[in-house]
């Protein structure tokens, strides 16, 4: 009971909702859209942090048949931490990442996996979390 | 796996008194008596020059040891403190042992250590010291030790200064009881 309650306080894990699956024609774009989310009391850096020191919740896609393109992620809202004496650009709660595709034309026909990693680094008003990278992929029918 | 990792973890962090972080609160153990301190457990670990320096070589001083890392703000606010604690207590027998649990090394250690002007001696962390003290997963901890090299409090999460202090002062001014013989550093003869 001591240990399951523990473990419920420790590292926070942002989640990231299933993506689905997208069919697009070569030589077109598509944008891809996917949820994530950190439990209450905890928040990440936004892509563009306040301070040089902290890590950036940065989306690198490393694999499958796209381009990738420009990547919106979300703005974040400027909180005060008893940690810090100006207020930080952070995200919380449940956010979307938006990332906009293009086809290439010699793009194999069928249906592949597109992959990449998301890395962020959680905090609480009183403790930080080393950072960790999640794996995110969805599959695109290139048509 | 995963699930044994963090019940053995967590199991280790028990042991030795310490607690995970809440969210939105730090844990704090207050000044253990003496007959409830555990032996902090000992490490070898480099410094900046290369040189490998051992908890046990500051057996007979009070120490305060902060795992810490560059990308944790609240171990920014507690790093001014240390470095005047260091200045502070010095001559009276005691240390701050800082352990960087910074995955990059020395290449952002280094850097940070210059410009936040720390005079304390900085150690580079590995996963499998952070194990020896319950995985060492919210950071920042800080244990402050006793002459006897036990465990005498923990602070997980930003504590306060001042708790800091009282902490120190009160086993400064307690004499060794078994391991009296003071130790000195390698680099001390």
């Amino acid at each position: 009971m001591l240990a399951s309650a523990l473990i419920a306080q420790m590292s926070p894990s942002l989640t990231v909702a299933p993506i689905a699956t997208i069919k697009a024609a070569k030589g077109t774009e598509a944008t891809v859209t996917f949820k994530a989310s950190l439990p209450p009391g905890f928040h990440t850096n936004t892509n563009k942090p306040t301070e040089a020191y902290l890590i950036p919740l940065t989306l690198k896609w490393t694999g499958g048949p796209l381009e990738t393109g420009s990547i919106v992620y979300p703005k974040g809202t400027m909180e005060k931490y008893s940690f810090s004496e100006t207020a930080l650009s952070v995200v919380s709660g449940e956010f979307s990442i938006s990332t906009k595709f293009k086809v290439p034309a010699g793009a194999p026909t069928g249906a592949a996996a597109e992959s990449g990693t998301l890395r962020y680094q959680a905090c609480n008003d009183k403790a930080c979390f080393p950072p960790k990278t999640l794996s995110v992929s969805f599959t695109v029918t290139v048509e | 796996m995963a699930i044994l990792r963090w019940t053995l973890t967590v199991s280790v962090a028990v042991a030795l008194g310490v607690t995970a972080c809440a969210p939105q609160k730090s844990t704090t153990t207050s000044l253990k008596n003496e007959k409830e301190r555990k032996q902090a457990p000992d490490f070898a670990l480099k410094d900046s020059h290369g040189k490998t320096v051992k908890l046990s070589d500051f057996k007979g001083k009070v120490v305060l040891l902060d795992f810490w890392a560059t990308w944790c703000g609240p171990c920014q606010i507690e790093i001014p403190w240390f470095a005047e604690f260091e200045r502070k207590y010095k001559d009276r027998g005691f240390e701050v042992v800082g352990v960087s649990m910074d995955d990059d090394g020395w290449k952002v250690i280094n850097p940070f250590v210059k410009d936040k002007k720390i005079n304390y001696r900085i150690l580079l962390g590995d996963d499998q010291t952070g194990s020896l003290y319950g995985g060492v997963d919210a950071l920042p901890m800080t244990l402050v030790i006793d002459r006897d090299g036990r465990i005498a409090s923990v602070h997980v999460g930003l504590a306060s200064k001042g708790d800091f202090a009282d902490a120190i002062e009160k086993l400064l001014e307690a004499p060794a009881t078994h391991a009296g013989k003071r130790t000195h550093r390698s680099d001390e003869s």
